[in-house]
């Protein structure tokens, strides 16, 4: 049956911010849905206030609004759009939620727009947990015993009858936030009471406790013709009770017979129909009891989910491309298998390999977060890699993670580890259990035994007894000779495991050397979906040791693009979206490109974006033999190899390994490390900066405690103290006395151990000011100048920030634009360059410098309509500045500081992920801004003035913006003169105050009347954070006092606030930008614009010059 | 695994493959065919079509699951050798029983470890299936390949007699018995039976060679011609015996080896695929509904399709080319317009593989009762 021809005009959402529960993942798919749904004929709206997503970028669709995803604004932009169609199944919870919230609000009807993909009834079919229960009892399956309650009496009664644990999960919720396993009654009453909060419905479902049984996943697809299919099967390492988001988990499923299977897959199948998705992807739950084989479903998405991208990064099978085709009418057997162009989209994909994903966790973080895996996600990322075997894959997986293990046996075991305490700690679900297994079983414990602490299934448990078997012979063998070599790689062992067992080797290199003599290099496989049983034309590449290659010569100049590994705080969808931009502008010009990476959520690793794909972790092993196999089969092709390894777009990551690469022959093109290394390098830095006559803050260097203390008495306390080498501000502190500088030595040695750390003067109130520059060794491009928000001190990655700079005026910029540009040609940058300054008392510091793509290239790329990744990577193989300026990239002539008056405003604000954890006693974690990265994800407003944009951003984060109610305001003393203005107007605006007593007396000096509110800690009556708890308050400002820490009054504010979900402002310059927000919004002022028609403003004139 | 010893395979074209002992230690001949299932081993070592074949496994980890009681398709392991990646030292299952390679072991198993399968694989893909031999005994290649080139080929080769049950036996139907069908075992795996017996059929099993008329003996509401090893060519016996079927308008239903006895009845041809359909991921067109269906496959020959296309006429009247593969448009299956008979070249049984073409023990009862009614039909009418 061909495509609908009733379909002329679709609208796609989009997920918005990044969030735990909810990254880069619906980007690929939603990218995957524009590319289709155009190649299709179809115009195509999209809105998604994500400004890092590669689905944003104006070629995509014909209409991009990167606008708040709210009700207001979609229906804003179905007026003036006028599509027939919305798409929501592919843009996560979030599209899937505004769907309903249209549905409900009657817009759909009002406009006679068709819901596509999944229809209301099956959306509520598959969410409705009663509903849910109902479809899969109605198709004979069966489900854990329990009930809905939507009162806490109701709560009791039924978990008197289940009998503890019980699992409380709220409905309509994203990455299960909210949902808990409660062993105790004071669980049930903290578990249930925050879930029934959570809830939009005021639900939550009490179910029978399946703790331990194996858990599966099934990724189905259906067209319209009721034809389904089975993707993939994901099973669970960890067993039910860990959030899937949180387990390793590993594909095929491992540990069932067929009958099982096809007896999960029938299951699947009639629920899939039954609940009525009519085309597209879905995904459902399924858990085992591993004493009997009772199998109960536990629950189902009816949209592409994070497990489909994971599939179809597993399978080689593009559920979301597939299912945009499945939505305008094509039917399976109608689309063509990309992978082997011969076969239809009808089949099941079967793999000769096995897939790992490994979650990646940030819970250093957030200081006082319960760090127990639970059925609420709490992993920031997740890498993926594949292997022949499941040992191969999983070795290769641990150390993608980037975490400070890099695999078994690469970090001391814990301090006191016994076998008594290891298998103790297994009975708890944790960051690296997997670790503490191998722990256990090395120490002695049996599979039974570990299996008994953990509930992992003996199957996974033995795989890991195996490497240990390997890792002793390893150790105690007479000579590591070339069988016993090939035996650890085959098992997945990396040269730094092996070196870390034998010390004679000398380390990896020593490793690495012998592994060459002996012609020990691992071969290249491809995914094909089909087993090898057809021809794969797609080179999509994993490494094995075995003895067939499959990379394919040719002899074109190739260039790797290393990409940045699993998102974590700091380091996100930002550096994959340069990474694909270089890969796009590459591809153009005619390179080979390859992509090396193993974040399975990103655009960079779908088979689409690079001419070939090594889904390989980036390590200094894995990349340089990616290396070695394409430049010599590319040389035997007669071609020149591979003439240019990019790292200066994906983060820390690659970065972190440009040095030694460079040092091992691989021509690094770009800014080279040496040069990167010295803007790193405080001394060589420092030397510059003197050189070119620039200012930074007083500041020094040591390495002990010793020389700290000496260098922060010369300069001065506040000091701004961190590690070198670091994303994210990981580590950075504001330290205001010698105590705490103590406190931060100890902790920081372990965060960055071969670098010294920083101490740097701390500018009190200073603006601070963000630049992305382009330099070609030539000439000099400034790309945008951003101003935060916030002032300097809160992490350039945390601070909402406005482009063009709001405040500043010419003089300064000019000043800026000077700077940079000496800094670009001192520094010998070739490529992007972003640098952080401080302006104080008219002085501009500079505060770093960075010689590489940063986390905003997106976000000016978005506000300026100029692609500076793409430039970066042209100019890093060698274009200029003028060539680029001529073919159109870069503007023709004059840059980024040349913003005239009637360009509009664009700001940027973050998603801060504190509602996501809870402490162990099930408190809020405190939600203050500081100099280290907390935020997971980030929105952009456009709009005409300031205020306007920044009401979007905030609209885009929250999802609203109180325009009148009650205020609570307290405010540190430095703030209090500043606080008046901005509640005055907010009184003006229609808001009471509540104010603690200092804030409210300068208020009341001012003429502002205020309900006085006690402080928590004096036990008054009317207690600002019972108050903020019962969500009685609409908006909170509070500033923290300089001495900030847990168990103040500050810190139960704002984590009330956050566990309240009452939008919550923790600088005095948040404040008047919020208030300035509100003024605007209550005035009604907020027009949708696309990014197509400010990009012709912005660019139009001189495409009708030329 | 270290104590493994090593192993070869040797292709009939002189490609070695080293990889390490597994199962019973000692030599094994056969054709080399890869299997691209990731479930299902048990049902597919125990697959009498299998017979003669050494079979590879596409999908890397063996084993796991171990073995147990229930999930035989016949009273044995038929492969002549298995081929795969990583082999399971442990059994996880709640209903395994015992480990894979102790049952290998027990029955005489000759198989290979360690083993790069997928290039394998790639290479029967494009060269096409072909002899084989797997030592654990000697690692002698070129002592190997000359014993692989003095083993017979599956072309031409008659394999129906050593699978086929000695004597008859009975299959009761579960519930109120309403149906009999007579079942030729040209290689019946036990899940045939079982789907029968669900629709209330009581199946009686005949040894390959069995006559028209000890078939019909007990006046079997149908007859059924089974999966099964070898060459259909060397199946003379079956399709004689298929045509005086049909004939007789006794409604006939075939699987697998016996679609390849249907279509030569009724006058098609068949021929060797390069390296045959074996997997349980099989697109299949059922042109009756425009249904896919996902289904299990085994075979290495198949029916050339008949010039007319979809089609054809035949001295039993006109054939609907019913199913069709859409990977590669093999004919998979042919429903005869004007006879009471219908085939499909794949396993609706599965065991392993989806239980989508389920339907088709549905379409036999349909069958059963249609003819049912003519008949009465047939007998008012001659009254």
């Amino acid at each position: 049956m061909p495509k609908r021809d009733d379909l002329n005009h679709i609208l796609v959402i989009g997920s918005g911010p990044i969030q735990i529960g909810q990254a880069c993942e619906f980007d690929y798919s939603g990218t995957q849905a524009c590319r289709v749904l155009r190649e299709e004929g179809l115009r195509v709206t999209l809105v998604n206030s994500n400004p890092a997503t590669i689905m944003t970028d104006p070629e995509f669709a014909d209409a991009t609004y990167v606008e708040p995803i709210t009700t207001e604004v979609i229906e804003q932009i179905i007026a003036k759009e006028k599509p027939d169609a919305i798409l929501a199944t592919l843009g996560g919870q979030t599209a899937l939620n505004a769907a309903v919230a249209l549905h409900e609000a009657g817009i759909l009807e009002k406009h006679g727009v068709e819901l596509i993909g999944a229809d209301m009834d099956a959306i509520q079919r598959g969410e409705d947990r009663q509903q849910f229960k109902e479809v899969v009892l109605k198709v004979g399956g069966e489900v854990p015993r329990s009930a809905v309650c939507h009162s806490m009496d109701e709560v009791r009664d039924t978990v008197k009858e289940l009998g503890l644990p019980v699992v409380i999960r709220p409905s309509f919720t994203m990455g299960g936030l909210g949902s808990g396993m409660a062993y105790t009654w004071e669980d049930v009453d903290r578990i249930a009471g925050n879930g029934l909060a959570e809830s939009p419905t005021t639900e939550v479902l009490i179910e029978e406790s399946v703790l331990g049984w194996k858990e599966y996943e099934l990724e189905l697809m259906r067209d319209r013709d009721d034809n389904v299919v089975v993707v993939c099967s994901i099973e669970n390492v960890d067993p039910m009770g860990v959030h899937t988001g949180d387990s390793v988990t590993v594909a095929p499923s491992m540990t069932l017979t067929d009958r099982e299977y096809q007896h999960m897959r029938d299951v699947g199948i009639a629920i899939l129909r039954e609940v009525g998705v009519d085309t597209g992807g879905c995904n459902i739950q399924f858990a085992i009891d591993p004493a009997t084989g009772r199998m109960i479903v536990i629950e189902m998405n009816p949209r592409v989910s994070r497990s489909s991208a994971l599939a179809s990064k597993a399978t080689g099978f593009p559920i979301a491309k597939i299912a945009a085709k499945l939505a305008i009418g094509y039917t399976l057997d109608e689309i063509p298998n990309d992978i082997t162009k011969a076969t239809p989209a009808a089949f099941e994909p079967t793999l000769d390999y096995v897939v790992v994903k490994v979650p990646r966790f940030t819970f250093e973080k957030f200081p006082g977060a319960d760090p127990t895996l639970t059925t609420t996600m709490k992993s920031v990322g997740e890498a993926m890699s594949l292997g022949r075997t499941f040992q191969q894959a999983l070795q290769k997986a641990l150390r993608s993670t980037e975490t400070k293990a890099a695999g078994f046996w690469t970090r001391p075991d814990p301090e006191g580890a016994t076998l008594e305490n290891t298998l103790e700690a297994l009975k708890t679900a944790h960051d690296g259990t997997l670790y503490t297994a191998e722990r256990a079983l090395r120490l002695g414990a049996s599979v039974a035994e570990v299996h008994d602490a953990c509930k992992i299934d003996p199957w996974f448990l033995d795989q890991i007894a195996q490497l240990i078997e390997v890792r002793d012979e390893i150790e105690t063998a007479a000579v590591a000779d070339g069988a016993l070599l090939r035996r650890a790689k085959r098992a997945g062992f990396s040269d730094a495991q092996i070196a870390a067992l034998r010390p004679e080797f000398a380390g990896e290199d020593g490793v690495r050397r012998l592994r060459h003599r002996l012609g020990l290099r691992p071969v290249y496989k491809t995914v094909d979906t089909c087993a090898a049983e057809f021809e794969a034309h797609t080179p999509y590449h994993y490494s094995t040791y075995e003895d067939e290659t499959e990379v394919a010569p040719s002899d074109r100049p190739k260039v790797m693009i290393l990409g940045s590994g699993p998102n974590r705080i700091g380091q996100g969808i930002e550096f994959d979206y340069s990474c694909v931009h270089a890969v796009q502008a590459l591809r153009e010009v005619g390179y080979e490109t390859i992509m090396v990476n193993c974040n399975p959520e990103t655009v960079s690793t779908d088979y689409d974006t690079a001419d070939r794909l090594y889904f390989e972790p980036l390590t200094f092993e894995d990349v340089t033999e990616v290396f070695h196999a394409e430049d010599e089969s590319g040389k035997a092709a007669g071609g020149p190899g591979v003439v240019g390894v990019v790292v200066q777009l994906g983060g820390q990551t690659p970065l972190g390994l440009a040095e030694r690469l460079e040092q091992a022959g691989l021509p690094i093109v770009g800014t080279s490390p040496r040069a990167i290394d010295n803007a790193e390098d405080r001394g060589v830095f420092g030397r510059l900066l003197g050189d070119l006559g620039l200012v930074a803050p007083a500041g020094g260097t040591a390495t002990s405690y010793e020389e700290a203390r000496e260098v922060a008495a010369q300069i001065g306390y506040p000091v701004l103290v961190r590690p070198s080498y670091v994303l994210g501000g990981r580590g950075m502190e504001i330290v205001y006395d010698e105590d705490s500088l103590a406190g931060f030595i100890t902790r920081a040695t372990a965060a960055s151990p071969e670098h010294p750390v920083l101490i740097d003067r701390f500018l009190d109130d200073a603006i601070e000011i963000d630049v992305d520059c382009l330099c070609d060794g030539e000439d000099f491009y400034l790309g945008g100048i951003m101003e935060h928000i916030e002032e300097a001190g809160v992490h350039s990655g945390d601070s909402s920030c406005a482009l063009p700079p709001i405040t500043l005026g010419a003089a300064v910029i000019e000043q800026i634009r000077d700077y940079t540009a000496k800094l670009a040609f001192g520094i010998g940058v070739r490529g992007l360059m972003n640098v952080q300054y401080a302006l104080k008392d008219e002085q501009l510091y500079v505060l770093e410098a960075n010689p590489r793509a940063s986390r905003t290239v997106p976000f000016v790329s978005k506000a300026t309509a100029v692609p500076l990744a793409k430039a970066a990577a042209r100019i890093a193989l060698g274009a200029k500045i003028s060539d680029l300026r001529a073919e159109g990239m870069l503007l023709p002539e004059g840059d980024g500081s040349d913003a005239g008056p009637e360009v509009p405003i664009s700001v940027k604000e973050v998603l801060l992920p504190f509602k996501r954890f809870r402490t162990v006693e099930g408190s809020g974690i405190d939600a203050v801004l500081g100099p280290e990265m907390k935020s997971t994800g980030e929105v952009m407003g456009i709009d005409s003035s300031f205020g306007l944009a920044f009401a979007k951003a905030t609209l885009a984060v929250y999802g609203k913006l109180p325009t009148s109610g009650k205020l609570f305001v307290s405010v540190a003393d430095r703030d209090k003169r500043s606080i008046v203005f901005p509640v005055r107007r907010l009184v003006d605006l229609g808001f009471t105050v509540y104010a603690t007593e200092g804030t409210g007396l300068v208020l009341k000096r001012h003429g502002i009347d205020f309900t006085p509110v006690g402080r928590h800690s004096a036990g008054a009556d009317v207690d600002a954070v019972a108050l903020i708890a019962s969500g009685e308050i609409d908006l909170v400002i509070t500033t923290p006092s300089a001495s900030t820490g847990p168990r103040t009054d500050g810190w139960e504010i704002r984590s009330a606030a956050v566990v309240a979900d009452v939008a919550c402002v923790t600088t005095i310059q948040g404040a008047a930008a919020a208030t300035q927000a509100i003024e605007s919004a209550s005035r009604g002022e907020i027009r949708v614009a696309s990014l197509q028609e400010l990009h012709r403003r912005l660019r139009g004139g001189e495409r009708a010059a030329a | 695994m270290s104590s493994r010893a090593p192993a070869i395979l040797v292709l009939e074209d002189g490609r070695v493959f080293r990889g390490a002992a597994y199962g019973s230690v000692g030599e094994t001949f056969g054709e080399a065919v890869f299997n691209t299932g990731m479930t299902g081993y048990q049902e597919t070592l125990t697959d009498p079509s299998y017979y003669g074949q050494v079979v590879a496994q596409t999908a890397p980890q063996i084993g796991n699951t171990g073995w147990n009681d229930e999930d035989d398709e016949s009273r044995r392991i038929w492969v002549a050798g298995y081929v795969v990646r990583d082999a399971s030292r442990t059994a996880s299952n709640w209903r395994a029983e015992r480990g894979l390679e102790d049952e290998l072991a027990a029955q005489g198993v000759v198989g290979i470890c360690e083993v790069d399968t997928r290039a394998l694989t790639r290479h029967l893909r494009d060269k096409g299936a072909m002899r084989v031999g797997i030592s654990s005994r000697s690692t002698d290649a070129e002592e190997l390949l000359a014993k692989v080139r003095d083993t017979p080929q599956m072309a031409g080769a008659n394999h129906v007699g050593a699978v086929t049950a000695s004597e008859p036996y009975t299959y009761q139907a579960k519930g109120t018995p309403k149906y009999t069908v007579a079942a030729l075992d040209l290689g019946i795996k036990r899940n045939t039976p079982r789907r029968l017996a669900e629709r209330g059929i009581t199946t009686t099993v005949y040894p390959a060679y069995a006559t028209v008329d000890l078939l019909l003996d007990g006046n079997p509401d149908a007859v059924f011609l089974s999966n099964g090893p070898g060459d259909p060519a060397t199946a003379e016996h079956q399709v004689e015996l298929t045509r005086e079927l049909l004939r007789r308008r006794v409604p006939v239903f075939g699987i697998c080896f016996g679609n390849q006895i249907l279509g030569r009845a009724l006058g098609l041809e068949t021929y060797k695929l390069k390296f045959g359909h074996r997997g349980v991921n099989q697109p299949v067109l059922d042109r009756h509904t425009d249904k896919i269906e996902i289904t299990a496959h085994n075979h290495g020959f198949a029916l050339k399709a008949p010039e007319s296309g979809e089609y054809f006429d035949t001295e039993f009247g006109r054939v609907q080319v019913s199913h069709v593969c859409l990977n590669d448009g093999v004919v998979e299956g042919l429903t005869c317009l004007d006879a009471p008979a219908y085939s499909v070249q794949y396993h609706p049984e599965a065991a392993a593989g989806p239980h989508d073409a389920d339907y088709l023990f549905d379409r036999l009862v349909e069958l059963i009762e249609n003819t049912r009614s003519n008949d009465s039909k047939g007998a008012k009418a001659n009254a």
